[in-house]
């Protein structure tokens, strides 16, 4: 390694690197302040007025008197159908993800390009543009505004994360695995089980993260395609955040922060392992 | 070298036409893709010639009058104006991301996976808990005023929420990490040797970035730029949070389109057209980056 760095490079690095901590601290201190506000006594969450776990204790009746049927929390309630949601989006993106990622793997025909334009339409189109279009679409065929049609406009732009993800780490793939598997007598839906799936797992995982964190997040195309029941918590959210600032919010918000946090730092680690076992030992 | 070559063919052979058996698995795929993204852009193309009814009721009698309206003083103001706002936003993220993502793409490894982590994390944090973040900081009687009014720089609060500032301050908060991710992506990429005998050669920092690693990184800034520039024309949730709704942007018109206005055939019309705008953006820059 060379290592002859001009005098004047040295200043540029001092600079970039105060600029990069500076950037840091515009990221973080809405997020650490958001944070703290939620442990804020008071009640319009903006003046502190002392410490409190006032507000945690609050969401935590809502959820065991939602739970227990006392009192129905329209709050929790939208938690809960956002975790339906995202988990049933993340199941089915997986697998169309997956299946699709290996098929267009695997085979080579004149469409292919179509198909993959396609596919990556969905991840790069503005959000509101798919959100009117399914609407309209949902209105033409007649199909009720629900869990059903939000989970399919989740899925839509899910799965090509899924696929993504397979498709590079099928790129690194030796194809003699699944010959070898077929070759000592695997059917290829068995060598597809007990190879393919296996090897391709590391990618599933960290699609299937991004699934559920998009699904959960989502508030454009669910604000079109969600009907009277299915309500999320993102447009619970918005609606809430749009009369004014609520210590609820400051509450779920923090909850919703270390999740993703926690959600983060896993897929990164699986990553990092992922990375690990393909290199050659 | 030699046993690889040999292996060749047989690589090709996995990657076969699909028979039978390989168009039946892709069906899931296909007809997902036709149901829920090109059935919809078409019958959203259909209803931007229809009409409504006095009840809000979709009318099939084709004309082009949505389209004209869409180019009525009022709309197209408005599309200036969302394009306006997207723009700023998009250069303000560039010039602020730019240096960010070097320095992250050539610190050493260990530090660079910190980082990296760094930004992931507001990447992925709800854009909507963020913004909502910035609400309570520009509140009247928020911390940033009461720090300002503090240190007495200030007399009285300043109404910085429900401004434009406010809404621009938003939209650069939620995509400044998409566009340092891209960005970063082509720094890590770039060949020490390609700066160093830029410096070899006599180039000062500044000519060895604008001639040498601008070039280098640009597919990652047309990237990065797509990713923020078009999410944020038709973003209506931070305009309308951050700008209290005296900020209107397309992606609010559209929303009202679909909501009270009731006229969805002008809102397919303004969907129709941002589509259009969004494809040639698309486009002009796949080609752009294709020439680099």
């Amino acid at each position: 390694m060379r290592s002859r760095t001009p005098s004047g490079m040295r200043l540029v690095n001092l600079l970039l690197s105060g600029w990069t901590g500076l950037v840091f601290l515009f990221l973080y201190l809405p997020i650490v302040l958001l944070v703290v506000y939620s442990f804020n006594a008071s009640r319009l969450a903006i003046v502190w007025e002392g410490f409190t776990f006032r507000w945690y204790e609050q969401l935590w009746h809502e959820f065991t008197a939602h739970l227990a049927d006392e009192r129905r929390s329209a709050l929790i309630e939208s938690m809960g159908n956002s975790v339906i949601i995202a988990a049933a989006t993340t199941g089915l993106s997986v697998l169309l993800g997956t299946a699709g990622g290996w098929l267009l793997h695997r085979y080579r025909f004149p469409a292919l390009r179509t198909i993959s334009t396609l596919i990556f339409i969905p991840m790069i189109i503005p959000e509101i543009i798919m959100g009117i279009s399914l609407l309209i679409f949902f209105k033409t065929v007649e199909m009720e505004l629900g869990f059903a049609t939000v989970i399919i406009s989740h899925v839509t732009f899910c799965f090509p994360f899924v696929l993504v993800a397979v498709q590079a780490r099928l790129a690194g793939l030796d194809p003699s695995l699944e010959e070898a598997a077929m070759d000592l007598g695997a059917t290829p839906l068995k060598a597809f089980w007990h190879v393919m799936v296996p090897y391709l797992l590391p990618a599933i995982i960290s699609g299937a993260l991004m699934s559920f964190t998009l699904s959960m997040d989502e508030l454009i195309v669910t604000y079109f395609t969600r009907g009277p029941k299915s309500e999320t918590l993102p447009i619970k959210v918005y609606g809430m955040a749009k009369v004014g600032l609520n210590p609820l919010l400051n509450t779920i918000s923090t909850v919703f922060i270390v999740g993703t946090a926690m959600l983060v730092i896993c897929a990164e680690l699986l990553k990092g392992t992922a990375r690990r076992s393909r290199e050659p030992g | 070298m030699t046993p690889g070559t040999g292996q060749l063919p047989e690589i090709q052979g996995a990657q076969r036409r699909p028979g039978l058996r390989g168009w039946l698995l892709f069906a899931p795929l296909m007809l997902w893709l036709f149901a829920f993204v090109i059935a919809p852009t078409a019958i959203m193309f259909v209803y931007s010639f229809c009409q409504r009814d006095e009840l809000g009721q979709v009318v099939f009698e084709f004309s082009l009058s949505n389209y004209t309206r869409v180019f009525d003083k009022t709309y197209l103001k408005i599309f200036t104006n969302s394009i306006q706002y997207a723009a700023i936003t998009t250069v303000i993220c560039l010039l602020v991301g730019y240096p960010v993502a070097y320095f992250i793409g050539r610190a050493s490894e260990q530090i660079r996976n910190k980082l990296l982590m760094l930004v992931m994390i507001p990447f992925w944090t709800s854009f909507l808990i963020r913004t909502y973040a910035w609400m309570s900081i520009l509140k009247a009687e928020g911390p940033l005023n009461g720090m300002l009014l503090y240190m007495q720089l200030i007399a009285a609060p300043l109404d910085i929420l429900y401004t434009p500032a406010a809404v621009v301050i938003g939209l650069v908060y939620s995509y400044l990490p998409f566009m340092i991710l891209p960005i970063y992506g082509s720094v890590e990429k770039l060949d020490n040797a390609l700066i160093e005998a830029a410096f070899d050669l006599g180039a000062g920092p500044v000519s060895a970035f604008s001639h040498v690693i601008v070039p280098l990184t640009r597919p990652g800034i047309f990237a990065g730029v797509l990713l923020v520039f078009i999410p944020a024309i038709g973003m209506f949730a931070i305009t309308d949070l951050m700008g209290g709704g005296r900020v209107p942007m397309i992606g609010n018109v559209i929303q009202n389109q679909f909501g009270q206005a009731r006229d969805w055939p002008f809102g397919a019309a303004l969907g129709m057209t941002m589509l259009l705008l969004f494809a040639a953006c698309f486009a002009l820059s796949m080609r752009k980056s294709d020439a680099a």
